[in-house]
């Protein structure tokens, strides 16, 4: 990939002006309104102090099972794991015909096959990581010929990461255009695109204006997604960044009239948790991202504690690790 | 035959002039013994309300300058009155009946005063003021501000180290003053003022008005445009002082009680007559990345 | 269920024990009252809460008597390290019945618990500890260790336990006895903390508390062997008790009115800054006297703010106070109410723009929509008068010399808040605005150890904070 032509973002909105040259893009980002970190916070400590009970809880809980991207992305992976954890995606409980099936089953490249192949036409989805996760430390052809296999192999979903370094140098085009670039990738031959989530690795980011600016430049480049981690870094998701890139998705169809997605990823383990991010995405980008076409929670284990809720709401009575299924 | 002498005329200061009152009166004043002195200036009400204009237009320049630079010209207010020793202590053996060498030893007092308060400007906020250590991510401080126009009531008796004692710490801290000299000994703060004048206090800061405080006295209590008033000048006039208290309720000026006797100003005057004329404010903000 | 909507999610009211009638507690004991009784109601329902006695002169003298006897006898000659343990003990009690205060407060004010358990109950604990602290330090105070006397203090009822306790900490940990007399829409968590005064085995006299209406205050205020009177409300009434000191001894600090600016910039974070504006206006109902009830917008910014402060106080969730959900409660009083809408009626008249937040108010009960007013000019009322309610009134400036300008532009100076990223910019605007309280990229943030209390208009006297030692002392630097 080179810099000398601005890439057409499938954004439907031109980004021209603002992609035209390095200058321009910085100007862009850094024109961004600022946040300021201790208000960022407390807003969302304060809507991480609604109380949501019986009904919204039952409610709730269902969703949040819905959005789950069911994650394993281990080194120890093997097909039999991806197996058992793509039946577990389609019924999560298999006990309760009434429980929803995950959004996605997120695995490496090289594990999409064997997860197509299982989760047949469930509906759930798969989702590939690609680009040299998680650090993205690779060439760009070895990114974009990764991105293209996924592809290639079923996956319906593509979570690339970021060169986090190109950005913290502030190379912010070449960012851009490697997102555009990856977007690209994405390509069917049937003409259709598997939908690209950017994973921003708030963690290295720092800032919460770094997280803004991520965001912005994701969501021009043509992201389908905007992601926090990869689950390898500390802190992963918080409630406050997912705040500001709610806030950013917000403010971004308020500009284009485009929807952009939202995933936390990593830490995101109870069911208390899940629900402050539904409460937040509720009240912050509004509830017609309370899909799981628009907002993911990325997780593994919050699967369970989901499931143990949600059978405590219907019977009343708490359970245990033991009456879920351990994948 | 011997030479005519020139005699002073006695006129009001104020926004760093020296007008005679608008009115146009004046009054006699006479000395210890009772004879004839000067016509002081009979300082009026529309006086005591252009001294308050005044005094409001010299408030964001002297408030805003630096502590520092306060307590120079503070200081140089002192070093003037020094090289004009002659002139207060024969107003003070004249206006206070005292002998040269006692009225040498009250300049000695009020040139002394006004030093010791120079050096006050740039170090009273941080007696005063302090970090606040919230349970949160915030900075917060909270810092000493001037209150704004102030109206004082000189002393009537000690008519030069009791004025400076009153005046001194008012100002420097950034505060403007419209000061009521002893309406019986005005000599002394007029040429008080004439030192200001020809020192480095900026216009309007320091407002002089002589005369009865029957006419001004009331016109600056229930002023809406002076923020705070002291009453040292009506010591052992509880009756007046308490009128003046309920005039001063309607803006909700800081007051300055008047106190049941006239101070010994030779004591050493402590922080509140600096203190009574200042605001806390504290400032919050976040700390974050 | 489609949508998510949240369902009810009551606090449980069962923990507050509320009587039929409640005395006076004087000298450490509950007694009747000389005079008339009134009641306390929920305003969220108009349920009638209580019977409250009303004291009389005699009953205020007798308070005062018991307050003098304790100060003369016990408490002003208790070493400060003693004190200090009732103060500490006082803290603990307050943290432990923290929920029942808490609901309490919610029941009888209106205001949603979310802000008595997380802001009023718990600041009210910290300012007994902070002080409690101080008891036996004051040689360091910097205001002496000498005792005034006896305090008489008036209290609102925007704020009622926490008003309590940043009148009561102060008083007690410098050697002071009180007489306080609660809001009379509001005096429940002040019978309550009478009772914990009990429980802490507070000796009696110490603290005495009095329950009546603006009569009652009054009596208390002018009362001759009232030491240090220390008033929180409005600015009329303040009036009125510097008046009725004059040519007295007595002390006075007086917590008054405001009508903050909330200034924002163009280059404000300005998410944090709507934030603020909603927090500044509509935490407890606007019932703030340092609400930030004027928004002064830098024009170039001003529909974009605009906008986005609309969409999140169309968020906001006005209704029943004991539900942990609710944003916005009831208004304290059918009065208070009233002159809510008269001042908005007034503001439509005079051609400013009314919106209010899309919400369904409760059918008993006293409410009011989160509402801003646009197109308000420095002329309007609404611009100029507290309203003391859940109403903004939005004004622009270009240049930050207009925002300065009219900011101070009020007799007013209790708060105000800044909104901008420049550094610099925050410093220049925290000196130049006249106000005891500035708020940068924040609004409406108390702590025990941060002074508050305004310039001009809006009283004298800090409360909080090595200066809030001051009003209790006497040592000569006062303030």
């Amino acid at each position: 990939m080179t810099s000398t032509a601005t890439p057409t973002t499938a954004a439907g909105n031109d980004w021209a002006d603002v992609t035209a040259s390095e200058s321009s893009l910085r100007r862009f980002l850094h024109g961004l309104p600022g946040v300021d970190q201790v208000g960022a916070e407390q807003r969302a400590a304060g809507l991480g102090t609604r109380s949501i009970k019986t009904s919204a809880k039952a409610f709730a809980i269902d969703l949040a099972i819905s959005m789950v991207d069911l994650t394993t992305l281990e080194g120890q992976d093997t097909r039999g794991k991806v197996r058992a954890l793509a039946a577990k995606a389609v019924r999560p409980d298999p006990s309760d015909p009434t429980c929803p099936s995950v959004a996605a089953l997120c695995v490496y490249p090289d594990m999409v096959a064997t997860a197509k192949a299982a989760l047949g036409t469930s509906g759930v989805r798969v989702a590939s990581v690609a680009t040299a996760f998680p650090s993205g430390r690779a060439a760009m052809d070895v990114k974009l010929a990764d991105t293209r296999e996924a592809v290639a192999a079923g996956a319906d979903e593509i979570d690339m990461v970021i060169d986090r370094g190109a950005f913290l140098a502030g190379h912010y085009l070449q960012v851009f255009e490697e997102i555009a670039a990856v977007r690209a990738a994405c390509a069917r031959p049937d003409g259709q695109s598997a939908h690209l989530k950017v994973i921003m690795e708030t963690g290295e980011l720092q800032t919460y204006d770094n997280v803004r600016r991520v965001s912005w430049l994701a969501m021009m480049a043509g992201a389908h997604f905007i992601k926090t981690s990869t689950g390898k870094v500390q802190p992963a998701a918080t409630l406050p960044v997912t705040l500001v890139m709610l806030e950013a998705v917000r403010d971004y169809r308020e500009q284009t009239g485009r929807r952009v997605g939202v995933k936390p990823a990593g830490g995101i383990r109870s069911s208390k948790d899940a629900i402050k991010y539904l409460v937040m995405v509720n009240e912050v980008a509004g509830a017609d991202w309370l899909v799981p076409e628009w907002f993911r929670f990325g997780a593994s284990t919050l699967l369970n504690d989901l499931l143990m809720q949600r059978t405590r709401l219907a019977t009343g009575r708490y359970s245990g690790p033991d009456y879920f299924t351990l994948d | 035959m011997s030479r005519i002498d020139v005699r002073k005329t006695y006129k009001l200061f104020i926004g760093g002039q020296f007008p005679r009152s608008e009115s146009g009166h004046s009054y006699e004043v006479l000395d210890s013994r009772g004879r004839f002195v000067a016509n002081a200036a009979l300082a009026s009400r529309k006086d005591a309300r252009d001294a308050v204009v005044a005094a409001r237009k010299a408030f964001p320049g002297w408030s805003g300058r630096t502590a520092y630079n306060r307590g120079q010209v503070v200081y140089r207010i002192a070093e003037v009155m020094e090289d004009r020793r002659p002139q207060f202590v024969e107003a003070l053996r004249r206006g206070e009946g005292r002998t040269s060498a006692a009225a040498g030893k009250v300049l000695d007092g009020a040139i002394d005063r006004l030093v010791w308060y120079a050096g006050w400007a740039d170090k009273l906020a941080q007696v005063v003021g302090n970090a606040n250590p919230v349970a949160g991510p915030f900075f917060n401080l909270s810092t000493p501000e001037p209150t704004g126009v102030v109206a004082v009531l000189a002393p009537r008796e000690s008519s030069l180290l009791g004025l400076v004692s009153v005046v001194a710490p008012v100002i420097v801290s950034g505060n403007t003053v419209v000061v009521t000299a002893s309406p019986d000994r005005p000599l002394p703060a007029v040429t008080f003022a004439e030192v200001l004048a020809t020192s480095d206090v900026p216009a309007g800061v320091v407002n002089l008005l002589t005369g009865s405080l029957d006419r001004t006295a009331a016109t600056l209590a229930s002023h809406m445009d002076v923020n705070a008033i002291d009453l040292t000048g009506l010591a052992a006039d509880a009756e007046q002082a308490t009128a003046l208290e309920v005039e001063a309720a309607a803006n909700l000026k800081r007051v300055r009680r008047a106190p049941a006797a006239e101070p010994d100003w030779s004591e050493d005057p402590g922080l509140d007559r600096m203190t009574d004329v200042l605001e806390t404010k504290t400032v919050w903000h976040p700390i974050g990345v | 269920m489609s949508t998510f909507e949240y369902a009810p999610a009551p606090e449980s009211r069962s923990i507050v024990d509320i009587a039929p009638s409640y005395g006076l507690f004087v000298n450490g004991e509950f007694v009747d009252g000389h005079g008339h009784s009134f009641k306390s109601i929920s305003p969220s329902t108009e349920e009638v809460l209580a019977e409250i006695a009303e004291a009389d002169e005699t009953d205020v003298d007798l308070a005062v008597r018991a307050a003098r006897r304790a100060h003369s006898r016990v408490w002003g000659r208790m070493p400060g390290k003693e004190r200090a343990k009732y103060l500490f003990r006082i803290a603990r009690i307050i943290q432990e019945r923290g929920r029942e205060l808490a609901v309490l407060e919610s029941i009888d004010n209106g205001k949603p618990i979310k802000e008595t358990r997380d802001v009023d109950v718990p600041i009210a604990a910290a300012h007994f500890f902070y002080y409690a602290g101080w008891a036996d330090k004051l040689e360091y105070s910097g205001y002496g260790t000498e005792s005034v006397g006896v305090a008489g203090q008036v209290i609102p009822w925007n704020f009622p336990l926490l008003m309590l306790s940043w009148k009561i900490a102060p008083a007690l940990a410098c050697g002071n006895t009180v007489v306080l007399k609660p809001a009379e829409t509001t005096p429940l968590t002040a019978l309550l903390f009478a009772e914990i005064c009990q429980q802490a085995d507070l000796p009696p006299g110490v603290v005495n508390i009095i329950t009546g209406a603006g009569e009652t205050g009054r009596a208390l205020v002018s009362h001759p062997d009232v030491d240090k009177v220390a008033f929180t409300g409005s600015t009329e009434v303040g009036r009125s008790i510097a008046r009725s000191v004059a040519g007295t001894s007595k002390r006075v600090t007086l917590e008054l009115g405001g009508k903050a600016a909330n200034i924002v910039f163009d280059d404000a974070p300005v998410d944090q800054a709507v934030e603020g504006i909603v927090n500044g206006i509509f935490f407890n109902q606007g019932h703030v006297c340092c609400a930030g009830s004027r928004l002064l917008v830098q024009e170039s910014v001003a529909d974009d703010v605009l906008d986005r402060l609309k969409r999140r106080m169309s968020t906001l969730r006005v209704g029943d106070p004991l539900d942990k959900n609710t944003d916005v409660g009831a208004i304290n009083s059918a009065e208070q109410l009233a002159k809510i809408r008269e001042l908005s009626a007034i503001g439509e008249d005079e051609g400013a723009e009314r919106w209010a937040a899309p919400c369904e108010l409760p059918e008993h009960g006293f409410w009011f929509p989160p509402t801003l007013f646009t197109g308000v000019t420095q002329a309007h009322r609404i611009a100029r008068e507290e309203i003391f309610g859940p109403v903004l009134s939005v004004l622009t400036f270009r240049t930050p010399s207009e925002a300065i300008e009219k900011a101070n532009n009020t007799p007013y100076g209790l708060s105000a808040g800044v909104w901008t990223d420049k550094g610099s910019r925050i410093l220049k605007m925290a000196g130049a605005l006249r106000a005891g309280v500035v708020w940068a990229n924040t609004f409406n943030k108390f702590d025990p150890t941060s002074p508050f209390g305004g310039y001009k208009e809006s009283g004298y006297g800090r409360e909080g904070g090595r200066h809030g030692l001051a009003g209790y002392l006497k040592g000569e630097a006062r303030r």
